[in-house]
């Protein structure tokens, strides 16, 4: 479990630098996308189903486009599905009062609201993933400095995010040394988990040690800098205002009944 | 305890990414006052210390499940409350981006429940007033523990409240608190118990990392607790403020929100209060929502009035529409990507 979200991370990490026309696109108009996408979403009513449906229509532009695998991203979802769905269950339970029929089996609103909710996280969460699997998250940190964000958090990413892979195979190493002297159970206890962390704290802050005078000697004056130029062009400004006129169009506007009684007209 | 997207709405999700965001802001400011430059990769290092400690399970005494790190407590403890919470921000931001735990909006959430209670609640109030320099490590753990308990069952309470004002779960409130409260007692007491014993163990092999912790960046006077206090304060009051905003837009949300389910546009038009609603609502809500009167909707409207019997015929037209978009979105994606595997 441990190596194969070790995996994950990595393979997150590399997709978000492919080539592609979404992938070009400045982290900042993505951001903000994702966020407007969010939020749309989020605003629905509780009992809200058929308004949700049209939104499905960018995470699978994002993902036909973008070339990313679907498999995976739908793996990363299932995994954190449980908190939505353990405290949407409770709805159908609760909420009883029939509200409506579908092909003459009655629904209530309990199951109406439940169902919403996950539609809400399918499209939250996979949005959320596909925007770290288009962009690079050294982009991602420009774009929130560039919006305004601390200094010193965005740095404190970045650092982060650079010694999250080194520490991470070292605590690798440390966990797999652990299992291999402890035979099942024994050994797997919090005391030697905390003596296990203690170790790995202290080599921590040796490194951090190492690293701080390796940047010293390079120059470090307490801000870091960015090689990579990112420029806001038109095509960014283009696929932002784009996004939210449609997001607009997909809330304000009942899409699926239009769509529901055009063909009822035309058949 | 990842609180999630789906279970926000926008006003609550909002007041709680401006909270998170105006501690993230006050901490930096405090952080550029006093901090030399040797604590940046210091404190990078240590948030990927955290994040890789999470991952490294254990085996709770007695009940042979697992349990992880939540981490909160030990960066308070660590660093100095201002540049714990920066760090424990980093960490779940992180986590919200690659492994999409809880999401983007509920990101202001997660922040606030994990990382305001441990650094600026837990640790002045309760383990900086019991623990000194000298104090035994017992006095530490029993410090390290009430502290731990205390964080997480305030980040618990949060959760619930967020969920609640949000409105899109039915749990009702009593429900909801003895179901959270009590699983968190234990992961409190477990998170204080490895909290405890790490920081005992650093005390024992590198004393001086603590003391340096301590001194470096004191809760320097106590205006400063009294300024975060105030701030608390405030968010609390704004947090109020955003649930009567709700509370009234949408007394209850399915007298409106029903007759649109199967794609029924308008509200059926009751005159009193369902228009006084429906204008109160179009005014507060965060984006108008579509509720709105369509020139060729009237016809439609006229079976909502009975809403429990769904009249058949728009109910089918609902279904088939909600059919036809989906088919559509997917197609698209379909045909993008064959396209795309052609010319490659």
């Amino acid at each position: 479990m441990f190596d194969s979200e070790y995996f994950n991370l990595g393979y997150l990490d590399t997709l978000s630098y492919r080539d592609t026309a979404i992938h070009r696109l400045d982290p900042r108009a993505k951001l903000l996308a994702t966020l407007l996408f969010i939020v749309t979403v989020v605003s629905f009513p509780k009992y809200e189903i058929a308004g949700l449906l049209p939104f499905f229509l960018f995470p699978v532009l994002l993902f036909a486009l973008a070339d990313i695998p679907v498999r995976f991203i739908m793996k990363k979802v299932l995994l954190v599905s449980s908190f939505a769905f353990f405290i949407g269950i409770f709805n159908p339970a609760i909420d009883r009062r029939i509200v409506s029929s579908f092909f003459g089996v009655p629904v209530s609103g309990g199951w109406i609201s439940f169902l919403s909710i996950m539609m809400k996280f399918l499209l939250t969460i996979t949005s959320a993933l596909l925007l770290i699997a288009t962009t690079s998250f050294p982009g991602i940190c420009h774009a929130l400095q560039k919006l305004g964000m601390p200094e010193v958090f965005v740095s404190q990413l970045l650092f982060l995010y650079r010694y999250l892979f080194v520490l991470t195979e070292e605590t690798m190493r440390l966990v797999r040394a652990r299992d291999m002297r402890s035979f099942g159970k024994k050994g797997t206890g919090m005391r030697s988990f905390a003596h296990l962390i203690g170790t790995l704290f202290l080599r921590t802050v040796e490194r951090a040690e190492r690293i701080y005078q390796a940047m010293l000697s390079r120059g470090f004056s307490g801000r870091l800098h960015s090689v990579r130029p990112y420029r806001f062009s038109g095509a960014d400004a283009a696929f932002l205002l784009s996004t939210a006129a449609a997001l607009y169009l997909f809330r304000a506007h009942d899409v699926v009944g239009a769509v529901g009684r055009l063909s009822m007209r035309a058949f | 305890m990842h609180m999630a997207d789906a279970l926000l709405s926008p006003a609550v999700g909002a007041t709680f990414w401006a909270g998170t965001l105006g501690t993230i802001g006050y901490c930096a400011k405090k952080l550029k006052e006093n901090m030399d430059d040797k604590m940046v990769p210091l404190m990078g290092v240590l948030g990927a210390f955290i994040f890789a400690a999470q991952m490294i399970n254990f085996t709770i005494p007695g009940t042979g499940s697992s349990g992880h790190l939540g981490g909160g407590m030990i960066l308070a403890i660590l660093l100095g409350p201002y540049a714990g919470f920066i760090v424990m921000a980093s960490v779940l931001t992180i986590q919200a981006f690659f492994f999409a735990d809880g999401g983007l909006l509920a990101l202001g959430c997660n922040i606030w429940n994990l990382g305001i209670y441990p650094c600026f609640i837990a640790y002045p109030l309760i383990y900086k007033a019991l623990v000194r320099d000298d104090s035994p490590p017992k006095r530490i753990t029993i410090a390290a523990m009430i502290s731990g308990i205390v964080a997480l069952q305030l980040g618990a309470f949060s959760v619930v409240i967020e969920t609640l004002l949000s409105g899109r779960s039915e749990l009702p409130f009593r429900t909801f608190v003895l179901m959270m409260q009590p699983i968190h007692l234990g992961i409190g007491i477990v998170e204080g118990f490895v909290t405890a014993a790490v920081i005992n163990f650093i005390r024992a092999s590198r004393p001086e990392i603590l003391q340096s912790a301590a001194s470096g960046r004191p809760l320097s006077a106590r205006v400063s607790i009294k300024r975060v206090f105030i701030g608390l304060l405030i968010v609390a009051a704004l947090t109020g403020g955003a649930l009567s905003w709700f509370a009234s837009a949408n007394p209850d949300g399915l007298e409106w929100s029903i007759a649109k389910v199967f794609g029924r546009p308008e509200l059926p038009e009751k005159g009193g209060i369902a228009t006084a609603l429906q204008s109160v609502q179009k005014k507060t809500a965060f984006l108008p929502d579509y509720s709105f009167k369509k020139p060729d909707g009237a016809e439609e409207g006229r079976g909502g009035a009975s809403w429990p019997a769904v009249e058949p015929g728009t109910s089918v037209s609902g279904i088939v529409g909600s059919a036809l978009v989906l088919a559509a979105v997917f197609l698209i994606g379909l045909l993008i990507r064959a396209l795309r595997r052609k010319s490659a």
